[in-house]
């Protein structure tokens, strides 16, 4: 797909579920219309041949990074369940995951 | 008063803590219902921490470094115990059962922290206005944005509320408000201040530094917080050289490059481009050379930017899901109760870039936008080091333009963006830079100067950066 296939109604219904927002109709109106003048912007870059430069995650080179394998204090359980909306038992309680069938 | 000349009074015993705390809250109590800064002040915190600090010197302990001076953190940097909402619904009532390293490290500097400050929600914007719980504002002329995201903890500075602010950059968030409000802003290098404790937004680009009246207190304030943290696999191990230590060396012999594309480009005011001509002149009358250079590539930042940012944000915030903490939206299923919780809980700015992030990361789009941005920042940081070959330091606007109006951008969030070009490169590429006061422009409205440099340059940046601020006495 290139760059310039421009943003449609159900792309951006799309994008939506996949990061799990519930947009409201006038959102997604907005979004595509939005998104759409920003990718524009980005066109610049994705129109760059730069195949043969080496990509860069992180600035850094990173590493792997262990500690000694000491018991130590975590956070504390009550502090943390303290903040959950609906704690159960230690455990945090959510709705239905798997459906009737 | 300077947080130095505070730290010392009470290190000495010339001057309680509790009277510092006491005069710094008077001044909010005046200013912030107007401006805006704080989501939380934390008063009797701030008069608890006080007097622990005079009782240690009464009991001939040093307190520290920052031994009562009052800062203000951005609302983004987990306190133990003390809301920590990045100024989003999302996180609303919710209580870090941990510090932030940072803060932990200021605190053990003797610092007092007065309150959380105002940001645009988690980070993302440039005026401080896309925050659920209201806009700051500019504390010379209040219809104006203080800039953003740290916009609170520049306009505490600005406004006396506290000696010293920390804030967060991911891509100007501390640099770009500093400049618009008259103070000191510092992004140091990546890994050289500890993220654990700061809510993520884009984690190869996030950096904690500090905001201060003047470049010395700034230095203070950066030698306080950074260092190795073994809690953050990205802090860099090495130690840094001193950048307090390095202040007054000057500039004599030193080669500073001015970045003629983040300077003589359109939507730079000519007034900024002005300030910073004034300072490389003072900067050859100190000693320096001065030239210009090209880093070519910078001109494509904003553009990888966001794409890289909102990528790794769409990435980061799929924690708030509404199981463990902050908003639930009650839905008879757990797809329905993530999907209501996090339409409820984020604002626009924030969807608009999970939405973009999620775009740039999905299948079919992902080589052409974010693997293309990737490549980019390789070519940003090639750019770079070929500049470093030729000068110590580069030159460039903080902002293009002086603070703006509330609401002037608010409806094209393009415009936005573009409040960040000249400070973009900067996170992509790891390294350090920051923001010094320069003269005003517009409506006396002040105007920063960026000084940049290489990864782990600090030293020679606040060289620059004192000398800077030193031509203006």
């Amino acid at each position: 797909m290139t760059p310039a296939a421009r943003l449609t109604r159900d792309d951006v219904l799309h994008v939506a579920h996949l990061a799990r927002l519930a947009l409201s109709d006038a959102e997604v109106d907005e979004f595509t219309r939005q998104l759409e003048v920003i990718l524009e912007h980005a066109d610049d870059v994705a129109a760059l041949d730069i195949t043969d430069v080496e990509p860069t995650a992180h600035p850094l080179p990173l590493l792997n990074v262990l500690r000694s394998d000491v018991v130590r204090p975590g956070v504390d359980r009550a502090e943390v369940l303290a903040n959950a909306p609906d704690p159960i038992d230690d455990r945090f309680r959510v709705p239905r995951i798997l459906g009737d069938s | 008063m300077s947080a130095r000349d505070i730290a010392a009074a009470v290190r000495s015993g010339d001057r309680s803590a509790r009277s510092v705390v006491e005069e710094h809250l008077a001044t909010i109590a005046a200013r912030e219902p107007e401006l805006h800064a704080f989501n939380l002040v934390m008063a009797d915190d701030a008069l608890v921490a006080a007097d622990t600090i005079d009782a240690q010197v009464a009991r001939g302990i040093d307190p520290g470094p920052l031994a009562g001076v009052p800062v203000a953190l951005k609302d983004n940097m987990c306190t133990r115990g003390v809301p920590t909402t990045c100024s989003s619904r999302i996180l609303e009532g919710w209580r870090p059962p941990y510090d932030a390293t940072a803060v932990e490290r200021l605190r053990a500097a003797g610092a007092i922290v007065i309150g959380k400050t105002n940001l645009d929600e988690f980070a993302m914007g440039s005026s401080t206005e896309n925050s659920a719980f209201g806009p700051s504002r500019h504390p010379l002329d209040p219809s104006r944005v203080p800039g953003g995201s740290s916009g609170g903890s520049a306009v505490a500075v600005a406004a006396d509320f506290a000696a010293l602010g920390f804030g967060s950059d991911t891509g100007g968030s501390i640099r770009q408000p500093a400049a618009l409000c008259g103070v000191v802003g510092v992004k140091p290098t990546y890994g050289a201040v500890s993220r654990y404790g700061l809510i993520a937004f884009a984690s190869s680009l996030d950096q904690i530094g500090p905001f201060a009246a003047d470049v010395t207190d700034a230095a203070i304030a950066l030698e306080a917080v950074w260092g190795h943290d073994p809690l953050d696999s990205t802090s860099i191990v090495e130690p840094i050289d001193s950048v307090v230590a390095a202040l007054e060396r000057g500039v004599d012999g030193m080669r500073v490059g001015i970045v003629t594309e983040l300077t003589d480009v359109d939507g730079i005011a000519p007034e900024v481009r002005a300030r910073v001509v004034a300072a490389a002149d003072a900067l050859t009358a100190a000693g320096a050379h001065v030239d210009t250079v090209s880093v070519p590539s910078t001109v494509y930042g904003l553009s990888a930017y966001y794409l890289i940012a909102p990528a790794e944000a769409s990435s980061n915030l799929a924690r708030y899901d509404g199981v463990r903490y902050g908003l639930r939206v009650p839905a008879p299923d757990i797809a329905d109760m993530n999907a209501a919780t996090r339409d409820a809980g984020f604002g626009a700015e924030v969807k608009r870039r999970i939405m973009l992030g999620t775009y740039a990361l999905s299948a079919g789009y992902y080589d052409a936008y974010y693997g293309k941005a990737q490549r980019v920042r390789t070519l940003i940081i090639r750019d770079f080091a070929r500049a470093y070959e030729q000068f110590d330091v580069l030159l460039s606007p903080t902002a293009p333009t002086v603070a703006f109006e509330i609401g002037a951008k608010s409806a094209d969030p393009l415009a936005m963006y573009l409040s960040d070009v000249c400070t973009i490169p900067t996170n992509l590429a790891g390294h350090c830079a920051m923001s010094v006061p320069y003269g005003t422009g517009e409506h006396g409205l002040p105007i920063g100067v960026q000084v940049l440099a290489p990864a782990l340059g600090e030293p020679t940046m606040f060289r620059v950066a004192r000398a800077i601020e030193a031509s203006l006495a």
